[in-house]
């Protein structure tokens, strides 16, 4: 009985790994999507897991059944073995196999619909920070509207507080990925799109952005820093205090083609980023109605 | 002067890869010319080719340009890899990457993938439905050489111009003149175009050839399952392509004529350049995979010797797929904001296609079950098919999972999961059809052996290439960016996937050797019916006479060619041969094909005075065209009885 459990544990361990496509290096921490650091990476993993394990019995059915049939099958020399050239249909096999495939796929509609909405969805009763992305060629502006700073390239949010990204470009489209933190946005010219991410531990995570946008493209990487929340409270007053404004000139030559290196700024134009008013009025889709 | 120089000559293509490639592409051009003059065969060539109305020889000559898109567009995957192996590789520069992934998307989707379709279908549907050619054969004829022209269009980018460089899928704004200012994009929109023209004509053509000259007593449901999936990809390029030619014709406005559709400001939207894009492009994945469907359909039948399994619920699920694949294609921007009940309506319908996909695999399977399964070339591909196809729907799947594809999106999983459904599915196929039907294309056989090597080569290289690339994905790798540093776990996988890379290149070369020996060694088809094949194909010579059947077939049931031969009637009885009219060669569609391509590229340079005359001639040839009686070639029923004889077809 004992022994039984521990097998199938260890079975339902194997199938779950196998399934996520990491046979081997499954443990490395290299594998950034397998490693969340935070509630929304959390659950889409979770979701990733469910639907490769549905996926991975699949599979392993098929191919089981393929195998048997192409072995039991196959022309042997002496032409022996089965032969049964009539047997072309059969309307309760047929129905099985359009039966069990459409349970499958109801049952990973569900979590998927119910997730889709659920990390569409503010978290409730949480007082959130925002910070307005805006992708350059070949640059990422960062600017906090409540704390009135700004960053290039890297972004410091505080822990276990649930972050508000509102994302848009001055540039052809890039999307904003945070693989640890969670899944990526678009960040498009003339529309500003949210994403919800949550730290759930400090540490410094890498983002890059996951559509080509032209020539320096590949450099397009930044550093989120999750930050204890009063380590963050300091190092926004910190930037206030000592690092210089970002002028509209300032912003203009973000505007110019080229990477840029990491830099922190006290203050932004207001113009910096297209007016939204932090809670919902963000244009198109869903966004608009709340 | 200079301005003109360097509108032509731009610096990226005078690099040295580009000036090796020009030298030797002057190299294999003289080299082409100078057999052609030397064994006086330009003759031979107008007349036999380039003039043909034939649908056998354009589906061969469809052949042979999507040999050439795959050795290109190959290449371009070579490269791509090798830049790759390494971190912090200085192989390629990123313009030249981008340049090189760009071609790399474009040829294997248009230049490649579809030409091949085309070539099987051009080359078998008349021969599977007892027709003696397709509907509207001029037509036919047109459609190729717009596509042949569009192709030697877009190839001449990196010679003269430069390449385009904003992906396959080029996504406005990038493509505006803002952010894009050279000639390379107006290359793919205007190549993309004219092809696109013949593309929509050949599925008219063969919509109504299919619905309209079928053999007496074959109604639809008698049709082999690769007429079908003709039938039905047909009516998704009429449906679908129009999508694409809106997005191409809008961009070519912004970017020529100073529209503003997709540009950053000026209202110009984007995402809409996005919508438009996928609208086709989802379909097309669909254009691309069924006709491989329907091949192996074909395939696993003869070679299980078995009638296929649940036939109609074959076609129902072909067109359950093709009716689902018009209502998915958000599944391609899931994380541009277009909120929960969108995305997840379209999650969940793209999720529903798995389970006609599902039905079909199940009933390949299980015509192979009771059948006896001969280990031929064209059997391989289909058994490498079935557990490849099985993984890249399974990932697809996955990719559907809305909140999981916010984390796969644009990553190397997803680059792994296309080339696993389009490799696994489409060029599997493809191959499959290709080893098929070659005897019935050349009247002799592919070797088998230097074949099996070439199918191992291929098979293995592909899944050490795209293997690592899901792991890569979920090492967080996202496509489309030529370098990356150490540190990141990155480095192994990219090496282990180009090494597959080039053992994918190795099975490609041994195929052309297999190739040409074959040509060399003919090993000659002389029953016509070289794989004891179920179809009406099968039941004439190797290669089909110009008139197809002496005989228009009458078909009672499914597999008519196999019921005939167990009713051991075989043969053609001379009393019933009739003269049969062809249409006559015509050197229109050559010259039209000319036409577009001197308007095309004056349109690329905006050399208008150019593009004018090619419009001209394109005007003036289609009201020619349209005046011009039909003008056919008449076989007595002599000739065709002596031609019979001589292959010793007629019941004595």
């Amino acid at each position: 009985m004992h022994v039984c459990r521990g097998i199938c544990r260890r079975l339902v361990r194997w199938l779950s790994i196998a399934a996520t496509g990491v046979l081997a290096a499954g443990c490395g921490r290299q594998y950034v999507v397998l490693h969340p650091a935070g509630p929304v990476a959390a659950s889409e993993l979770h979701l990733i897991e469910t639907a490769s394990i549905a996926m991975g019995v699949v599979i392993l059915f098929v191919l089981g059944l393929f195998a048997v049939t192409v072995v039991r099958f196959r022309e042997r020399r002496d032409g022996s073995g089965p032969y049964a050239p009539a047997w072309n249909g059969s309307r309760r096999l047929e129905a099985l196999l359009f039966a069990v495939p459409l349970l499958i796929v109801a049952f990973l509609a569900v979590p998927t619909v119910s997730q889709t909405f659920a990390l569409d969805r503010l978290p409730p009763g949480r007082h959130d920070l925002v910070v307005d992305v805006t992708s350059f060629d070949y640059k990422w502006l960062f600017l906090y509207p409540r704390q009135r700073i700004a960053t290039v390239n890297y972004v410091d949010i505080p822990v276990h507080t649930p972050v508000l990204f509102e994302l848009t470009a001055d540039s052809p489209m890039n999307t904003f990925w945070v693989p640890q933190l969670g899944g990526m946005e678009y960040a498009m010219p003339g529309r500003v799109l949210p994403l919800y991410l949550e730290a759930g531990r400090s540490g410094a995570y890498a983002g890059r952005s996951a559509n080509f946008s032209g020539v320096g493209f590949a450099h397009m990487v930044f550093t989120v820093h999750a930050l204890s929340p009063g380590r963050f409270g300091r190092w926004a007053a910190a930037v206030r205090r000592i690092s210089p404004p970002l002028t509209m000139a300032g912003y203009r030559g973000l505007l110019a083609a080229g990477e840029a290196p990491r830099a922190s700024f006290s203050s932004y134009p207001p113009e910096a980023f297209p007016r939204t008013s932090h809670g919902f009025t963000l244009q198109g889709g869903m966004y608009e109605s709340r | 002067m200079t301005n003109l120089m360097a509108q032509l000559f731009p610096p990226s293509v005078l690099r040295p890869m580009e000036l090796g490639a020009d030298v030797s592409i002057v190299f294999a051009a003289a080299a082409l010319l100078l057999i052609l003059t030397r064994r006086h065969l330009w003759g031979w060539l107008w007349r036999e080719w380039i003039t043909t109305v034939d649908h056998k020889k354009i589906g061969i000559m469809y052949l042979i340009a999507a040999m050439l898109g795959l050795f290109r567009g190959g290449v371009d995957a070579l490269l791509l890899r090798t830049q790759l192996a390494l971190p912090q590789n200085t192989f390629l520069g990123a313009e030249h990457y981008n340049e090189i992934f760009t071609t790399h998307g474009t040829i294997m989707v248009f230049f490649m993938a579809m030409p091949f379709i085309f070539a099987l279908f051009n080359i078998a549907i008349p021969l599977m439905i007892g027709a003696r050619d397709v509907a509207f054969p001029r037509l036919n004829a047109i459609s190729f050489w717009l596509f042949a022209f569009a192709f030697l269009l877009f190839n001449m980018s990196f010679v003269v111009g430069g390449s385009p460089n904003a992906g396959w899928t080029a996504y406005a704004p990038l493509t505006e003149l803002r952010f894009n200012p050279g000639v390379g994009e107006n290359y793919y929109l205007i190549a993309l175009q004219i092809s696109g023209i013949g593309t929509i004509a050949t599925g008219v053509n063969f919509l109504v050839t299919i619905l309209r000259l079928r053999a007496p007593g074959m109604a639809l449901m008698k049709m082999p399952l690769f007429a079908w999936s003709a039938l039905i990809t047909s009516s998704l390029i009429i449906f679908a392509f129009p999508a694409l030619t809106v997005a191409l014709a809008l961009t070519v406005l912004d970017r020529l004529f100073g529209a503003s559709f997709f540009t950053i400001g000026h209202a110009g939207m984007p995402m809409m350049y996005v919508n438009l894009f996928w609208i086709w492009g989802h379909p097309e994945v669909y254009i691309l995979v069924l006709p491989a469907f329907g091949i192996f359909s074909e395939v696993v039948a003869t070679f299980s010797r078995k009638a296929l399994f649940g036939y109609s619920a074959m076609v129902g699920s072909l067109l359950a797929i093709s009716l689902l694949s018009y209502g998915v294609w958000v599944h391609h921007f899931f994380t541009m904001g277009a909120g929960a009940v969108v995305n997840a309506f379209f999650g969940v319908s793209t999720m529903l296609i798995a389970i006609p996909t599902g039905v079909k695999v199940f009933n390949w399977i299980f015509t192979m079950w009771g059948g006896r399964i001969r280990m031929t070339c064209a059997m391989l591909w289909q058994l490498a098919f079935i557990p490849t196809f099985v993984v890249g729907g399974a990932t697809g799947v996955l990719l559907a999972v809305v909140p999981g594809d916010y984390q796969f999106h644009n990553s190397y999983f997803l680059v792994a999961h296309f080339h696993n459904v389009l490799i696994g599915g489409v060029v599997f196929g493809l191959f499959s059809g290709l080893y098929y039907w070659w005897p019935k294309m050349f009247g002799y056989m592919l070797n088998e052996r230097q074949g099996k090597w070439a199918f191992w080569f291929f098979l293995i290289g592909f899944w050490v290439t795209f293997f690592p690339q899901y792991l890569l994905g979920l090492e967080g790798m996202t496509r489309r960016i030529y370098i990356y540093p150490r540190g990141l776990g990155w480095s192994l996988p990219n090496l282990v996937s180009t090494l597959g890379a080039y053992a994918m290149g190795i099975g490609f070369v041994i195929l052309v050797y297999s190739i040409v020996y074959s040509m060399r060694h003919r090993e000659l088809d002389l029953t016509g019916d070289p794989w004891d094949g179920r179809t009406l194909e099968w039941s004439i010579p190797s290669p089909a006479p110009e008139y197809n059947f002496a005989v228009l077939p009458k078909v009672s049931s499914r597999d008519a060619w196999w019921a005939t031969k167990h009713a051991g009637a075989r043969g053609v009885a001379v009393d019933e041969i009739g003269p049969v009219a062809v249409p006559r060669n015509t050197g229109a569609p050559f010259m039209l094909g000319l036409c577009f391509f001197v308007a095309g590229f004056g349109a690329v340079f905006s050399w208008w005075p150019i593009a004018v005359a090619g419009l001209a001639g394109i005007l003036s040839l289609l009201v020619a065209g349209w005046l011009r009686e039909p003008d056919d070639h008449l076989f007595s029923a002599d000739e065709i009885r002596r031609s019979e004889a001589a292959l010793g077809r007629l019941k004595a």
